[in-house]
């Protein structure tokens, strides 16, 4: 503690004109907790873009498998000769726009950008632990991001072989195009992403454990911080286990090794590969795999919970319940990576006892949507775009994780396996879900980022486009899976049976451009206010949490004057007594006697014997 | 906001540089265009088309903007008045909600009605039909839990919309609540777990019966084919060893081992109903997945390992055209695991038949064993099977073959002797 207040009195003493801020040190190299998630935002929306027009590419094809488009040659020339996208190249942009959604969006451009501003705001603290490891972090997943990227303009293209990457096929070069340069790009940008990762996970966790300001203890933090907490915990403990796995990919690739390489015969030219086995890198991958999944939406949980109870002007139902959710899933989320192995040819045995880890899983995620419905029960909701984002979340929350019911069955898993009913259920659970939570996010702290309010109306419409062209994108895709189509196939020509479903590919392919034109109403919106928007007062949204303590013009080191201290959890919304519905987490109990209850106390004699003997003095008067 | 006098300030030199880079652009593809004069595509209607659409795109967005400023130029002349605010966007957004959920339920049923007609036909296995009773009650109740929470979301959403006479219910926790539905999701997942548990242990754990041996199958795949091995009269599939591949034994069959002599090419699967099969598989590349979507059976197949799958197949494919009321049904194999280009490709027939029907099928089979083969292993070469006798032996009858076979038999015999 005393070289935090040693920190703390060097910056009052010497005010902030003190450092000069170039351009450079400023929105560049910045060390400053809130540059440095507006650039994991921007970055991250970037990606999500990118990832988006490849995944229109895609559908493109899909639903008009025997149309010729000229335009994409011209864009894509040998990818797309004669202005139809070839096998490899499609396969090139599902492992694409899966690698880039998942790693690049969904997990630095959420986290990152909600860690790194959040943390610091909402605990109380000056700066990240380590500002100087925060930077690194953003430049550590900027490179990853320009290496994945740069795979589109090499002669052999990016890697195809799935974002998961199952050997043999990314590690001998002779199986596809894809697994030649391209794999080794993707591997090398995967490497220095998981470093990006560990920092910055590393970063937030002892941020949140060491700088908490006075009064927030861990039962006062908001559900963000706790969800951001818990998040970079999984990332910690899982992603070197992607990089272990990653390293032995490269060295079976580039050095001759074995490690997951056995058997093999291409054509008739046999291998020198001896006992490795390709399920190794499964069991590697997924170990990461799944707690990835939670990495993706654990943060979207907790911004939607901030959000649901600010906005329902209510506290969050059962906020310890939330908490040991969280918990709960973070710890069984470690065991359950083998219901993405049922049928691999594991041992029978092990497919049992995942089943009853994946389902256990189902409990706490339940709990949360009950408790989101009673959040929402007599409250006074306000719809601001946060909060429509945050319903939304709920709702793709819901109908994903009911489908994951099925799949985490093991028999049921048999038949579904690697078709569209997975895709289905995993765009609606962790890629709507996690991307409403994002915008959510956005929505609601694009004031404390950036001192300007965006334009609710385009808001709406961004809102209600995007919530039914994603319903009407994936809730067919079920079907296509129930009807056994697998996924990752280029055309669905090839098979009688799959032909009464190119309608409804290009149904949902229209969906799906209509949905990505509505994110031009986002992106207007978002770089539009960012210059121009209304200015923004210091708490718009009415909220308790410390961020809305802070002055709207920015400045380093968040605080002006003493970091506030905090007496009550964030939650005390429509408190009954209390003038206003909202009481900030900095207001003592003794500005607010008339709406103290008994519990809020936790224990402390002193303080219930002064509230007993204040509403002794009081009741009369009252009556 | 240095930021953004910054940017002003730049404006123009960065539209400056982005023009150039197009036009420069533009001059290349220009030029491109005139050397490619081969090319047959003409893309000035495409060109055109293309602007059009983005123009259309553009007045769309013109449209919206108007609309926008019409809907400020409102509010601001309520304001004006003294009135309230104009529109009330929480009762908008909530009317939506409600909306939403009543156009969404009937979506809902729709598709569980239309495009849930289109899935595939009732399992025509044993165990798929046990498969399929798991399913369905796992369908019922997330169906279900779906509908209410749906329900019990947006009519939140719609009666609790914000209103300035009414305050939140301050209402932080309840344990017997919260207790009762953490108990009853995991009452309800602990017997969805059973069911499931003993479904999953009924595919995989088959108890030997050695009055009804399966039929051993060995498929193999790789990059984007599937070698199936029937085994011959010994009901055997022989051993393989990937390391005696070559251009002659594609699949590496060991021909030392007296049970691969006998063993059949098939170009495809065919099995007689009611019989129980067991599937060996294997695989010479890459991960490919072995998946009869009819049959409920899915497998990957990995190099370097093997893998085993058995089932009873309960329906002809006879019995299914009729069911199915289509003359062209087929049941398929196909690959579900990522594998290569042509992925998307990598097909076989099945077909289910009679006992009879299958017996005369098999009969018809040739053998892997070929005369080159034979030299390949040192094997010796039959006397019926000179180059024309072959060719005979094979339009003939089945004794014929089996004959062969036998005498192979004997031959390795002799020659181990």
């Amino acid at each position: 503690m005393s070289t935090i207040s040693l920190h703390d009195t060097h910056h009052d003493d010497h005010g902030h004109g003190h450092h000069h801020e170039t351009f450079l040190t400023k929105y560049v190299f910045s060390q400053d907790h809130k540059m440095i998630a507006k650039q994991f935002l921007i970055t991250g929306i970037i990606m999500a873009v990118i990832a988006m027009l490849l995944s229109i590419l895609f559908r493109l094809q899909l639903a008009w498998p025997d149309k010729t488009f000229p335009l994409l040659e011209t864009f894509l020339g040998k990818w797309a000769e004669g202005g139809r996208i070839k096998p490899d190249f499609f396969l090139a942009l599902v492992t694409i726009h899966g690698t880039i959604m998942v790693f690049f969006v969904l997990t630095a451009g959420l986290s990152g950008t909600f860690s790194n501003l959040l943390i610091p705001l909402q605990i109380g603290a000056r700066d990240m632990a380590s500002p100087f490891m925060n930077m690194l972090s953003y430049w550590f997943f900027l490179v990853a991001c320009i290496i994945m990227m740069s795979s589109f303009f090499i002669q052999t293209g990016p890697a195809s072989g799935g974002w998961t990457i199952y050997p043999p096929l990314s590690a001998v070069p002779k199986a596809m195009p894809g697994s030649q340069l391209g794999m080794t790009l993707w591997l090398i940008s995967m490497v220095i992403f998981v470093a990006s990762s560990l920092i910055g996970s590393l970063n937030y966790v002892s941020t949140i454990l060491n700088m908490r300001t006075k009064g927030m203890d861990l039962w006062k933090m908001p559900l963000t911080i706790w969800a951001l907490f818990l998040t970079a915990i999984l990332g910690i403990l899982s992603f070197p286990v992607l990089v272990s796995g990653v390293v032995l990919l490269i060295f079976d690739r580039s050095f001759g090794t074995s490690f997951y390489l056995s058997d093999l015969v291409f054509g008739t030219e046999i291998l020198p590969n001896e006992g490795g086995s390709p399920i190794l890198w499964q069991h590697l991958f997924w170990f990461l795999g799944h707690p990835e999944v939670y990495i993706v939406i654990m943060p979207a949980l907790g911004i939607s919970s901030e959000i649901i109870s600010v906005n329902s002007r209510k506290p969050i139902f059962g906020y310890h319940a939330m908490v040991y959710s969280l918990i709960g899933i973070t710890v069984l989320s470690f065991i359950v990576w083998g219901h993405h192995m049922f049928v691999t040819g594991m041992n029978p045995l092990l497919g049992g006892v995942f089943m009853i880890t994946t389902l256990i899983i189902a409990v706490p995620s339940a709990v949360k949507t009950f408790n989101y419905l009673a959040t929402l029960w007599r409250g006074n909701i306000r719809f601001t775009p946060a909060m429509l984002f945050a319903i939304g979340l709920v709702s793709f929350f819901i109908s994903g994780g009911l489908t994951g019911i099925f799949l985490g069955n093991a028999s049921l898993d048999i038949n579904l396996h690697d078709t569209y009913f997975v895709v289905a259920h995993f765009h609606l659970v962790m890629g709507s879900a996690a991307i409403f939570g994002m915008l959510a996010g956005v929505y609601h702290w694009f004031p404390k980022m950036f001192g300007r309010m965006m334009n609710p109306k385009l808001a709406y419409l961004h809102f209600w486009l995007t919530f039914i062209c994603a319903y009407l994108v994936f809730f067919p895709l079920h079907f296509l899976g129930l009807d056994g189509v697998p996924r990752r196939y280029y055309a669905f020509t090839e098979f009688e049976f799959m032909n009464k479903w190119l309608t409804v590919n290009v149904f949902v392919t229209w969906s799906a451009i209509i949905a990505a034109l509505a994110q031009v109403a986002f992106l207007f919106n978002f770089f539009y206010s960012i210059f121009r928007g209304k200015k923004a007062t210091q708490n718009p949204w009415e909220a308790n949490t410390l961020e809305w303590t802070t002055p709207v013009e920015h400045l380093h080191g968040n605080w002006p004057g003493e970091i506030p201290a905090v007496y009550r959890w964030p939650y005390d919304y429509s408190k009954p007594g209390a003038d206003q519905d909202f009481i900030l987490q900095t207001t003592p109990f003794s500005e607010t006697m008339s709406s103290n209850l008994p519990h809020d106390f936790e224990g402390n004699e002193e303080a219930e014997r002064i509230q007993k003997e204040w509403e002794a003095k009081n009741k009369p008067v009252q009556e | 906001m240095s930021l953004r006098r910054l940017i002003v300030n730049k404006t123009m030199a960065a539209l400056a540089v982005i023009f150039t880079v197009f036009s420069s652009a533009n001059a290349f593809a220009q030029e491109a265009a005139a050397a490619a004069t081969a090319k047959p595509v003409d893309m000035g209607p495409i060109h055109k088309t293309a602007a059009f659409y983005v123009l259309l795109f553009l007045l769309l967005c013109l449209f919206i903007a108007i609309v926008g400023k019409a809907l400020k130029v409102y509010e601001l002349t309520r304001e004006t008045q003294g009135k309230s605010e104009g529109i009330n966007w929480n009762t908008v957004n909530a009317v939506l909600f409600a909306l939403f959920l009543i156009v969404g339920l009937y979506g809902v049923y729709w598709e569980y009605t239309v495009h849930g007609s289109m899935i595939l036909p009732e399992a025509a296995s044993e165990h798929g039909v046990r498969i399929d009773e798991m399913f369905n009650l796992t369908l019922i109740i997330t169906t279900i839990v779906f509908i209410l929470t749906h329900i019990v979301l947006f009519v939140f959403a719609y009666i609790y919309r914000s209103s300035d006479k009414r305050k939140a219910y301050y209402y932080p926790h309840n344990n017997t609540i919260e207790k009762i539905w953490t108990i009853v999701p995991a009452l309800v997942l602990t017997l969805l777990v059973l069911k499931g548990f003993l479904t999953w242990r009924s595919i995989f754990y088959k108890a030997e019966d050695a009055n009804n041996r399966p039929i051993n199958i060995e498929v193999t795949s790789s990059q984007f084919l599937w070698d199936i091995r029937y085994p011959g009269p010994d009901a055997i599939v022989g051993k393989r060893n990937y390391k005696l591949t070559t251009a002659i034994n594609g699949l590496g069959i060991d021909f030392n081992d007296k049970n691969s002599l006998d063993d059949l090419i098939a170009d495809e699967i065919v099995l007689p109903v009611g019989k129980p099969v067991r599937f060996t598989l294997a695989s010479k590349d890459v991960i490919h997945s072995f998946y009869m979507p009819h049959f409920r059976v899915q497998l990957n197949t990995v190099p370097g390992m093997v893998s085993y799958f058995e089932f009873t197949p309960t329906v002809t494919t006879e019995e299914m055209r009729t069911k199915t009321n289509d003359p062209k049904f087929n049941y398929i194999l196909l690959c579900a695991k990522i594998c290569g280009t042509n992925h998307f490709n990598m097909q076989k027939n099945v077909r289910i038949v009679s006992d009879a029907e299958y017996k005369e099928w098999l009969a018809a089979q040739t053998p892997y064993l070929t005369n080159d083969l034979r030299k390949a292993f040192n094997l010796p070469i039959p006397v019926e099977a000179t180059p024309a006798a072959t060719e005979e032996a094979q339009a003939a009858d089945t004794t014929a073959t089996a004959a062969a076979v036998k005498l192979d038999v004997k031959n390795q015999i002799a020659l181990k002797k």
